[in-house]
């Protein structure tokens, strides 16, 4: 049997599909959920401009959206960074979590002394050197023993997750709060351990999304414009001309996977600063802050500052799928648009590498 | 006689460059006719456009007397035309059958293994094609993954292949067997496009051949009528000579730069690939490494520029320790290479041009400052570079792997010489390169000596060797097995120790 169409690789990727294949997935997204909400009886251009007013129309609706995309950006931020490499790290849900406990215990011990600003960066540097140091674990593991860096991360998230329900729930750690007893919770870090928002416009801005503003500027920097983002760019194209040029590249996986490791880990630390004030098992765990951020950082096709711009856009969709669930409308369905427009994305992705072409029997003959 | 193919008034512009600029072929059924031209003249470019690849800016395409328009391989495919790529194309984990009927559009879910074996095995058969249907592409050899190219290209029932430089991968002997695969063809009534810039190899296995230069067509002669000389003068459009390069400045052995002493290392797969060699090259001295492949040739250069640890022994630069596996150590005491795998080994060949000539000394003052990468002087240092050593590229952005194989190895020299370096490892410098370029390599690698750098010049290559070449030492399993003046040097010896065997009179 012969399908009636089939995939070729482009030989030239015309500049142009960069902005124009999103834009088009966006628009096919859009169109496919029309026909979904058709059928289930709903008004689609009444239920997009519900999902545009909740997710970014209004001071209101665009807080709430950054709050929830920083998180994302930070673990976007920490797959672009070692997908550069063409190093798979999908840890970063295990690194958010260390990151948390981190700077938890930085709050916890230095939150009554040290003024507010101190609290702040120590926990900020807790999160990251524990985040940092278990993605160098990945790291130390690649380099020397060219293990597989995407099934020791993955396995570290588990790792990760146990030790977390372990702090919280299996044992009477400086982690947990001893006043609960019955049902287990983390012990809150005190007011002055807590980070700031800011207003600009009327729009509530957390510290710690300045800060991811500040962190992708930096990676963009880092690459672009160092000797290091230069070695990092050599590996990834060709390792034995990184070798050939003397560029370390064992000692460069490590620090880049560390890095982006300190990425995740800010992330928890923020997670913890900015917005829960404690360790949150659960919480954290049914988030998936990691998973997503690697969707992110792809969809942003690795480029930092658009992993950011990315984070508030699912962040958006994100808060208005949960404004428009209830009794009329089902979450199932709010799940399936989201799905679409993640699913268009990644197939506007393939295009811009392949283009489709129909089968036909022979060959044209023009006589 | 009736035209298998007729391409006229073909014209392909790529940014920067017309690679093919009004090309005319005309190619009878049953032949085998080649397509001569140096590295750029455009023969890649026009057998793509012939297999659906590219489309042409202008001109036409005839197969049979009729006039076609592929839009993709799949066309020219159905109307009969299969390609073996320079590169191949197979998948490594798969088995040989299972890459013959991969992308055929009609194969079905659940291939019957059997049938394509016995279909492979009756191929390869009669067109001489040895290949084990079942064994998995990682297993084989390059002529081998070759041969699997030829028979895929078969199954699916080409009439016109077309063969893209098919012997730049070969040894002289899998090369002897591709001819005869290819007059097979030919005899059977196909027809065998082949496309070379080695003189040789036309005059031994082509009907006719089309001559391209610069883009252009210079003329189609049939091969009787002709020799190599004619061919390269059409090529090059100027007569070129091959003779023993002499010298302004002879070599001053009593200075010495390069001292190996007792080096033994290992290959990738941890077994001793070098035993004990001691070897010295002095100033302005070439000192050719002749050898079959596979002798211990390429981690010996390795070895020298750090790219590989010493299991024991010392190598030393004009007096100086070079660090065992330290590629840096061996930059900074002054040791060019010019690696074998000159795409990815010596270049980073997704990386600008600019890029890759400063990928040496990115980490030198002049290039970075406090860890800040001065674009700049890069820039600046790559528009010198590309100038004095006649790159032909579109400008410094350009990736290199886009750049023709002249080209690649010019910049790949470019850095290497301006880095003034005391010895040079180059390993096969001129393999792959079209007559004008050899030219070039060569004169830089006699200007190099000339001021006084120390050369080891590996390459399985007796003429070059011979003729460049002070000195020359046999390598054989990981040992120095002979070494001999090069004006007394005797080809049949050297051949006989490359082959193993002892003379009489040799060292050890
Ligand atoms: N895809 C491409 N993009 C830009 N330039 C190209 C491309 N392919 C070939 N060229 C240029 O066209 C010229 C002819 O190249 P090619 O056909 O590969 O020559 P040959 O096969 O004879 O060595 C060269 O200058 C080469 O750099
Ligand atoms: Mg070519």
């Amino acid at each position: 049997m012969k399908s009636p169409v089939r995939f070729e690789r482009r030989l030239e990727q015309p500049k142009w599909l960069n902005w124009a294949i999103p834009v088009v997935s966006l628009i096919t997204a859009l169109v496919l959920g029309a026909i979904v909400l058709l059928a289930t009886g709903k008004n689609p251009l009444d239920v997009y401009s519900r999902i545009f007013e909740r997710g970014f129309a209004g001071k209101r609706a665009l807080s709430g959206s950054i709050k929830t995309a920083t998180p994302l950006a930070f673990t976007g931020l920490c797959a672009a960074i070692a997908f550069r490499m063409g190093l798979i790290n999908i840890g970063g849900e295990g690194q958010f979590y260390m990151g948390a406990v981190g700077a938890t215990w930085a709050g916890l011990v230095f939150g009554g002394d040290l003024p507010p600003g101190a609290v702040v960066i120590v926990m900020a540097l807790s999160g990251m050197v524990c985040g940092g140091l278990y993605a160098a674990i990945v790291g130390v593991l690649r380099a020397k023993f060219n293990t597989n860096e995407i099934i020791t991360s993955l396995m570290m998230n588990y790792l990760a997750a146990i030790f977390l329900n372990y702090l919280i729930y299996n044992s009477t750690s400086y982690w947990r709060d001893p006043e609960s007893r019955n049902f287990p919770a983390g012990k809150p870090i005190p007011d002055r351990a807590d980070w700031n928002f800011y207003e600009v416009g009327g729009i509530k801005i957390p510290l710690s999304f300045l800060i991811a503003i500040l962190a992708a500027a930096a990676i963009w920097v880092l690459y672009k414009r160092t000797r290091f983002g230069f070695e990092v760019g050599v590996i990834a194209d060709s390792p034995k001309a990184a070798r050939y040029a003397g560029i370390r590249t064992t000692s460069t996986i490590v620090i880049v996977l560390a890095l982006s490791g300190a990425l995740a880990g800010l992330g928890g630390a923020a997670d913890v600063g900015n917005f829960r004030g404690l360790l949150d098992s659960k919480g954290l765990q049914m988030s998936g802050y990691g998973y997503t951020g690697i969707v992110v950082a792809a969809l942003a096709r690795l480029n930092p500052i658009s992993t950011v711009v990315v984070a508030v856009l699912i962040g958006g969709l994100t808060n208005a799928g949960f404004a428009l669930q209830g009794p009329d409308f089902p979450s199932g369905l709010v799940g399936t648009l989201q799905g679409l427009i993640l699913f268009t994305a990644v197939a506007g992705e393939v295009l811009v590498k392949y283009r489709i072409r129909r089968n036909r029997q022979a060959a044209a003959v023009l006589a | 006689m009736t035209s298998a193919v007729r391409m006229t008034g073909i014209v392909k512009r790529f940014p920067g460059v017309v690679a093919n600029d009004g090309v005319d072929v005309d190619i009878r059924a049953g032949e085998v006719h080649a397509l001569l031209g140096e590295n750029g003249a455009g023969k890649s470019t026009l057998s793509n456009i012939l297999t659906g690849l590219y489309r042409p800016d202008e001109g036409t395409v005839e197969i049979d007397g009729r006039a076609m328009q592929f839009s993709s391989p799949r066309d020219a495919l159905d109307a009969g035309i299969g390609m073996v790529h320079q590169h191949f194309r197979l998948v490594s984990t798969f088995t040989v059958a299972e890459n013959v009927v991969l992308g055929e559009s009609d194969s079905p879910f659940m291939m019957d293994q059997s049938r394509v074996a016995q279909q492979v095995e009756e191929l390869s058969n009669r067109y001489g094609l040895a290949v084990d249907p079942s064994a998995r592409i990682w297993q084989l050899s390059v002529g081998e993954q070759q041969r699997v190219e030829i028979v895929k290209v078969l199954y699916r029932g080409a009439k016109v292949l077309i063969l893209d430089e098919p012997t730049a991968v070969l040894t002289p002997i899998e090369a002897d067997a591709l001819f005869k695969t290819l007059r097979a063809m030919v005899a059977e009534g196909r027809t065998v496009i082949f496309i070379s810039h080695k003189l040789d190899e036309v005059m031994k296995v082509s009907d006719r051949v089309t001559v391209l230069r610069g883009g252009k067509t210079v003329g189609t002669v049939e091969t009787v009528n002709t020799n190599t000389r004619e061919l390269a003068s059409l090529m090059v459009g100027r007569s070129v000579e091959f003779n023993r390069v002499a010298r302004s400045i002879p070599a001053d052995v009593s200075q010495t730069v390069l001292s190996l002493r007792g080096v033994s290392a290992r290959d990738d797969r941890g077994r001793d690939a070098l035993h004990d060699i001691s070897l010295t090259v002095g100033r302005g001295e070439i000192v050719g490494v002749a050898g079959v492949a596979g002798n211990g040739q390429r981690e010996l250069a390795e070895a020298i520029s750090g790219m590989r640890a010493l299991s024991s022994g010392h190598i030393d630069v004009a007096g100086e320790q070079v660090q065992s596996g330290r590629a840096r150590s061996a930059i900074a005491k002054g040791i060019a290479h010019i690696p074998e795998d000159r795409l990815h080994t010596g270049l980073a060949s997704s990386h600008s041009v600019e890029d890759n000539l400063a990928l040496k000394n990115y980490r030198s003052s002049s290039l970075s400052k406090f860890r800040v990468l001065r674009r700049k002087a890069i820039r600046a240092q790559a528009t010198d570079l590309v100038q004095n050593y006649d790159v032909k590229t579109p400008d410094t952005v350009t990736p290199v792997r886009l750049l023709s194989g002249g080209n690649v190895q010019k910049v790949l020299l470019a850095r290497e010489f301006s880095s003034l370096p005391k010895v040079l490892i180059a390993a096969s410098p001129t393999r792959g390169l079209d007559v004008g370029a050899i030219e070039t390599v060569r004169a830089r690698l006699v200007e190099a000596a000339e001021r006084g750098v120390g050369i080891l010049l590996i390459s399985e290559d007796l003429d070059e060797i011979m003729s460049l070449a002070d000195r020359i030492v046999v390598m054989y399993e990981g040992r120095l097995v002979d070494e001999v003046a090069a004006e007394s040097a005797d080809r049949e010896r050297l051949g006989l120790t490359m082959g193993g065997s002892t003379v009489s009179g040799g060292a050890r």
